[in-house]
């Protein structure tokens, strides 16, 4: 690393510590009802969508009727994305007259759209109709984010809850949420991007004359529009299968500086606002500390293994699969805060990283898109290590647990094993069976270790919702959509359910005031504790894959498969 | 029932406020404030499209600077639909064959030795495969290729080495990416200063 790669690390995580409690205090102002400026401007809206959506924003729900209420939601969201793609060919904003999207990559884009994943087995230019992008896959991409904030806020409120088992209202969350945060922050990123030259068109493709004479068809469309929310929204999903790396969607370096921070920004600043909510923002910080702790060692492994030079072509350089504007390290800094965070956007191809930056990436996805992770669902991915982790420190000093002066009972830590291990299991599981089936092998794009990895990467970033991808791995077939389909529903709702029902389960619970006995959950101690069980709890279960994988291909690099 | 229809109707006016309210606004702000790069940053000669600033070309023309391979040739192209990189990782023999064929093609055109390293970017495709930059090495490593088929004489080399100098893209700020010199750009430069080479 250069002494100006240095500086780019240190000016991209001094940015971003400074934004989070910027915008986590501003969140924070949303979602306690309080007064702000955006509530006064558009509070007419506001209470305009409750009265044609028929919702009562005074209504409170307990954990099962705000989780019916988000499953029926997203339920919605997923049919009529499905049905968008199979009708694209018959619906206006076609340009292209591309032809209806087949059905198995239909249902596997709408549930990994609206799972916020945005896991992409197509190339949007060549494959979705700019009605089906616009109306169709921007819409989930901020109703995805929203539905992940509020999952969180419900949770935290669950958490602090004095006797009540009301975890708030979820049509007020998530309305809150698309107008007062997400959109926005996105209208002022998507014209920034524009700025630097992210195209912003509602006609599809120009034809251009090389200067050698050769007629080439350069795709256009509301490119930047979606850009903002794909970053802001821990979605990833591109509108042009290159995604980031793409110059239409990423033109210059400064365009990769925002949108990196973009990736970053809400899933940090939803821990301060967590912070505020449950009244401790020091465990905010404790929080933010852990994941920052984990991206920062995964990004160590990443860097190192990139700026080695590859024995295998000579030791040239690892640019094959970047951009020369980027260079090496904003596609390590991006691989790796894409991969923890929950997004899933790329500027380099992953597939093409070498073995120990293909590994920072798949152990960012495995430790179950915990550091940092997806808006929301990051930290209440987090939560329920957190729950666990004063569990397992209750039993080393003999004490009841207490989260936030709640007792933890039988109940919540049947509901963390759930939320922890079933994606786990449902990942490894569902790439054994890729390892060992035909339909399975027969779309691996890189043979050897690097092939099993692609294969892992693959599951591990359905499960986790990340969407990034290994893309050599073809995974536009029937057996990795709709098997992928499954991962993808699993990895959301297998997380989110449980994070609720804890939620749900300690609210009415009495808070007990803090004794000298109580486990403290803002000190180092805790930090550690909780890196600690992370760590364990993934480590244990995927170190054997991880080591046939990209460890191996480590071991045998210079060799040739 | 109540939250399944609530929910279609909620779906249905966030729709139009994120799938087209939205989108529409960013599209009208965009075409006001920015109407060269909304539309593709695109560059115009002799009231020809011939490009986009921000997208690499394929160019093989002697005469002409050459941008980095790219995934997406098909022989007269890049192929802009769809955009495509080699997706082939570092113990690929497919891969280590190819970049090994790239970098002898080169060394034999230079006339370089097996020890001189060859700009990793000229034989390494991009994750685009629209990269429209190479590095400042890669520039000027194809001045002489570049000004032999133009027949230029010794002054006229030293203003295309300037030329090239002038066209290298510093970090942002000093700060931010990698030093890079659009090809595209660096061509039509080319072109206008010595029209005569023109083919």
């Amino acid at each position: 690393m250069s002494q100006r790669d240095w500086l780019q690390l240190t000016v991209y995580f001094g940015a971003l510590i400074v934004l989070t409690p910027i915008l986590g205090g501003w969140m924070h102002r949303i979602f306690s009802n309080q007064s702000h400026v955006l509530r006064s401007l558009l509070g007419r809206v506001e209470r305009a969508i409750y009265r044609l959506g028929g919702c009562n924003p005074e209504e409170t729900m307990n954990w099962r009727q705000y989780a019916t209420a988000l499953v029926l939601f997203n339920g919605v969201g997923f049919l009529v994305l499905f049905a968008l793609q199979l009708g694209q060919h018959l619906l206006p904003f076609n340009p292209e007259h591309l032809p209806a999207v087949p059905p198995a990559l239909a249902l596997n884009t709408a549930m990994s759209f609206m799972t916020n994943t945005n896991w992409q087995a197509y190339s949007g230019e060549a494959t979705m109709s700019l009605l089906t992008q616009f109306a169709g896959l921007t819409v989930q991409n901020f109703l995805s984010a929203a539905s992940g904030l509020s999952v969180l806020v419900a949770m935290a409120r669950g958490l602090v809850s004095r006797g009540s088992d009301s975890l708030g209202n979820f049509w007020t969350d998530l309305v809150r949420s698309t107008l007062y945060v997400l959109l926005p922050l996105s209208l002022v990123f998507a014209l920034v991007l524009v700025s630097q030259g992210v195209v912003q068109t509602f006609s599809s493709s120009v034809e251009v004359t090389s200067l050698e004479g050769a007629k080439n068809s350069i795709p256009l469309g509301p490119v930047a529009s979606q850009v903002a929310i794909k970053q802001l929204g821990t979605n990833g999903g591109g509108y042009f299968g290159a995604n980031s790396a793409h110059p239409f969607e990423n033109p210059t370096p400064l365009s990769n500086f925002i949108e990196m921070l973009a990736i970053l920004l809400l899933p940090a600043a939803t821990v301060d606002l967590y912070g505020r909510m449950v009244g401790s923002r020091r465990h905010g910080w404790a929080l933010f500390s852990a994941m920052f702790v984990l991206l920062l060692a995964t990004l160590a492994i990443g860097l190192y293994g990139e700026f080695q030079p590859n024995p295998a072509v000579g030791g040239l350089a690892n640019l094959e699969g970047k951009e020369t504007r980027f260079g090496i390290f904003n596609s390590v800094l991006w691989a790796g805060t894409t991969t923890a965070a929950s997004n899933g956007s790329v500027n380099a191809m992953h597939d093409s990283l070498t073995p120990l930056g293909g590994l920072m990436c798949l152990v960012n996805l495995v430790l179950g898109e915990v550091v940092f992770g997806g808006v929301g669902a990051g930290l209440y991915g987090l939560l329920l290590y957190v729950v666990l982790t004063v569990f397992i420190a209750g039993l080393m000093v003999g004490r009841t647990p207490e989260y936030l002066g709640k007792k933890i009972g039988k109940t919540e830590i049947i509901w963390v094993m759930i939320g922890t291990l079933v994606p786990f299991a449902f990942l490894l599981l569902f790439a054994a069976i890729a390892a060992v089936h035909p339909a399975g092998l027969a779309s691996l794009g890189n043979a050897g270790p690097h092939g099993l990895s692609e294969i892992l990467y693959a599951f591990a970033s359905m499960i986790g919702n990340n969407g990034s991808a290994f893309a050599g791995l073809n995974a536009n077939t029937p057996f990795y959509n709709l098997l992928g389909t499954a991962a993808l529903a699993i990895g959301r709702f297998a997380v989110l359910i449980p994070a609720l029902a804890i939620a749900g389960s300690l609210a009415p619970r009495k808070v007990s005031p803090p004794s000298a006995g109580t486990f403290p959950t803002d000190g180092i101690l805790f930090v550690v504790l909780l890196v600690m069980v992370v760590v364990v709890v993934s480590g244990l279960t995927h170190l054997p894959a991880l080591t046939l994988g990209p460890i191996v291909e480590h071991v045998l690099l210079g060799r040739s498969f | 029932m109540k939250p399944l229809l609530q929910s279609i109707r909620l779906l249905l006016v966030l729709t139009v406020i994120t799938g087209a309210v939205y989108p529409a606004l960013v599209t009208v702000l965009s075409k006001s404030m920015f109407p060269r790069q909304s539309a593709g940053s695109l560059v115009v000669r002799d009231r020809q499209v011939v490009g986009s600033a921000l997208l690499g070309q394929r160019t093989t023309s002697e005469a002409y600077f050459w941008p980095r391979p790219s995934a997406g040739d098909d022989g007269t192209n890049y192929v802009a639909v769809p955009s495509s990189a080699s997706n082939k990782g570092p113990t690929s023999a497919d891969w280590i064959t190819s970049v090994q064929q790239r970098s002898a093609a080169i060394r034999t055109a230079r006339g370089m030795s097996t020890n001189r390293a060859v700009p990793a970017d000229l034989v390494l495709a991009s994750g685009s495969g629209l990269d429209p930059h190479i590095s400042p090495d890669a520039a000027r490593l194809q001045l002489d290729r570049v000004a032999r088929t133009r027949g230029l004489n010794p002054e006229q080399r030293n203003t295309l080495t300037q030329l090239v100098e002038a066209k290298v893209e510093s970090p942002t700020l000093g700060v931010l990416g990698e030093p890079r010199v659009n090809v595209l750009l660096l061509n039509l430069a080319l072109d206008e200063t010595f029209p005569t080479a023109r083919r």
